[in-house]
């Protein structure tokens, strides 16, 4: 076993003012309001969540907004109990790719409540916080019908 | 030598503080300019080179994943190039070796950066290692003083005349950028305002650097098959040169500097230029300080060393002079740095090509491009011609 | 009329690193721990780069020996920095300079002081290049670039 030297322990920290633009900022609006907006584009239909700018198949700009349904069918999931540096809260992590109804992409989220039976198909439903901020997480998690 | 490579033509976004739009839409606003001006078909492209400053600029780490989107990338292969300042021109390279081996016909080049997302100091001096470097250099402002002084002090110029020579450069500068639809700052200076402004690390004053941008530039790059189906006027690739010294700031010499020569060096060679001065129309310049910007004109053999600042008080250099340097307004006018050295390639193609509007030097017919990158490490320049 | 503002984000990226020293520097900042300046010698070109350095970075030739320089050396060139950005290492004013050691080949970054810093006119009519400058050190030693707490003009 080759010798081993000591070590420099350092944290960078970078402070940045990230730009939503109008698109990101008025799908948080719509979070504010309780509701989840997508954006249909006019070439191959599909409708997108979070709502885009321009569609990534067709490249063609998006000013179609729709509101989507809060339910939907789980595609994938995975699960820790692990800390790891940056975790948001406590405890055991859920995340879970989710179907939301009539839409053309997967919406990454949160999965809670009791999760005892769930599985991939499982169908889910968006629990929301009582204050919002219009933020990604003013949806708590989505729940289990 | 590698197959002739031709420069179809590019678009931009109008560079400033951008809030307005997020990061991947800003980039698409100078891809989709750059599409339109050039008539290409995202679908026909054979690649995508793309490359910003330290991703941790912005935040956000890979940036070309990020864009895969807007880059219209789908599909297709994608190279990343990342040299910090010299970025641009590194991008325009790997395109033009991508193209010149064979191995590919068209080519979307891209290059950004949003600097008011993240503070600029802080995360450039991540390129220090933490052991050394880092507690003795102060950002870019630092390294450039130290260069420059030293060079003013071994030719022996006076400090007044190079200040003098620099407050012409901030003048002519702000100035052209009015003729420049793209530019970030367009400002009528007096050499009172210039002179006497706030003092960032002596000699060095606001108006002598560079300020803080948003902004991408995207070009179309073929082969001559490809470019004559095209049928837009192209510019020509005819010179490339890069050069880079050891990473620690104190081993070489920064006056007599070597990387900046031996870049132009390698790129006049191929391209057949034996008296730049006078074979070049244009030169876009890589000038985010107007002090360093002197020794440039020194190191690429413009002039001898030393006479930077007596010719560039002559006119010289100016728009009207015998070789007009950064008519666009340059690197001191506009700086989102990952796109900043490609901006220089795409304006010396607009020049070539008598499509530079407002701030076109008349009859132009060979143009250099220049970036640099690091603390003073890594110099890049690309001739283009109009055949 | 009020145009609406998009949101902006304000968020700050944290990364924590735990960087290895290795030999090399190992050994350069034991010799601070001495009070020395350790440099390396390159036994193709005979050139000693300061810091120590495992290889020559022009001849490419592997290198181990060390060998000491001077406390003492004459500035290159320097930058007096007075204003500040976010996580700066050290706090402004400060100078940085560029100072060639007696002995060595390249040039060793680090700071000037023992002057008096709170007039940049003043600085200037002090600190010249080819001035000769000593290390000055600090007591306390932690195997770090800053065990030297600055160079001060040699009277």
């Amino acid at each position: 076993m080759s010798k081993e030297f000591s070590t420099f322990k350092k944290v960078i920290r970078l402070p940045h003012k990230y730009g939503a633009g109008p698109t990101f900022t008025r799908f948080y609006e719509g979070l504010k309001q309780g509701k989840i907006y997508g954006t249909k584009c006019p070439e191959c239909g599909d409708v997108l969540v979070p709502s885009r700018s321009m569609c990534p198949k067709c490249h063609v700009n998006l000013s179609e907004w729709v509101e989507v349904s809060q339910e939907g069918v789980i595609v994938s999931w995975a699960q820790t109990d692990k800390d790891f540096f940056g975790k948001p809260g406590q405890g055991t992590y859920t995340v879970a790719l989710i179907r939301l109804d009539a839409t053309g992409c997967d919406f990454l989220h949160l999965l809670g409540g009791n999760l005892s039976k769930v599985k991939t198909g499982s169908r889910v439903k968006a629990v929301w916080n009582e204050e919002k901020k219009g933020h990604m997480l003013d949806i708590k998690y989505f729940e289990p019908k | 030598m590698g197959k002739k490579v031709a420069i179809v033509g590019s678009g931009q976004t109008m560079h400033g503080r951008r809030f307005d739009l997020a990061y991947p839409e800003l980039v698409n606003e100078a891809i989709e300019s750059c599409l339109i001006n050039t008539g290409v078909d995202a679908k026909d492209l054979d690649g995508v080179v793309f490359g910003t400053m330290p991703s941790m600029m912005e935040g956000v780490a890979l940036t070309h994943f990020y864009f895969a989107d807007v880059l219209r990338a789908k599909g297709k292969p994608i190279l990343k190039t990342e040299t910090c300042g010299s970025t641009g021109v590194s991008l325009a390279i790997t395109a033009y070796y991508w193209i010149a081996s064979g191995m590919a016909d068209l080519l979307m080049v891209v290059g950004s950066e949003k600097m008011n997302e993240g503070d600029a100091q802080a995360t450039m001096t991540t390129i220090l290692e933490p052991f050394y470097q880092m507690y003795f250099i102060a950002g870019a402002p630092g390294v450039f003083s130290m260069q420059s002084q030293e060079w003013s002090v071994r030719f022996g110029i006076p400090e007044e005349k190079v200040r003098d020579a620099a407050t012409r450069l901030s003048i002519d500068h702000h100035n052209d950028a009015f003729g420049n639809p793209y530019a970030h700052i367009k400002q009528r200076l007096t050499p009172e305002q210039v002179n006497t402004a706030r003092i960032i690390t002596y000699p060095v004053r606001l108006w002598d650097v560079c300020p803080t941008s948003d902004g991408a530039c995207a070009m179309i790059f073929a082969s001559e098959k490809m470019a004559k189906k095209l049928g837009k006027k192209a510019a020509w690739v005819k010179g490339v040169g890069y050069s880079g010294e050891e990473y620690w700031f104190g081993d070489s010499d920064k006056v007599m500097w070597q990387s900046a020569i031996q870049a132009a060096k390698q790129a006049y060679d191929m391209a057949g230029i034996k008296n730049p001065r006078k074979e070049l129309d244009v030169a876009e310049v890589y000038n985010p300080f107007t002090f360093q910007e002197l020794l440039y004109y020194e190191c690429f053999g413009f002039c001898d060393f030393g006479q930077a600042c007596d010719l560039t008080l002559k006119g010289m250099f100016s728009k009207d002079g015998e070789l007009p340097c950064d008519p666009s307004g340059g690197t001191l006018c506009t700086n989102p740095i990952g796109a900043t050295g490609l901006i220089r390639v795409a304006e010396a193609a607009m020049q070539v090509t008598g499509q530079a509007g407002d701030h076109q030097i008349p009859g132009a017919k060979q143009a250099l491009a220049h970036a640099m990158g690091g603390v003073d490490q890594y110099n890049g320049v690309m001739i283009l011609g109009a055949k | 009329m009020e145009k609406k503002e998009n949101y902006v984000i304000m968020d700050e990226v944290t990364i924590p690193y735990e960087l290895a020293y290795g030999r090399t520097w190992t050994q350069f900042f034991d010799g601070f721990r001495e009070e020395k300046i350790l440099g390396s010698k390159c036994p193709k070109c005979g050139r000693v780069l300061v810091p120590m350095r495992s290889f020559c970075p022009r001849c490419f030739e592997e290198i181990s020996q060390a060998v000491e320089v001077s406390q003492e050396g004459i500035i290159i060139s320097w930058a007096l920095t007075e204003y500040e950005y976010f996580g700066m290492p050290t706090k402004p004013p400060f100078i940085g300079a560029l100072i060639k050691l007696d002995g060595s080949d390249t040039n060793f970054l680090h700071l000037i002081g023992g002057i008096d810093l709170s007039n940049p006119e003043q600085v200037r009519k002090t600190v010249k290049n080819g001035m000769r400058v000593k290390a000055v050190w600090n007591p306390e030693k932690k195997g770090h670039i800053m065990d030297i707490k600055y160079f001060e003009p040699v009277k």
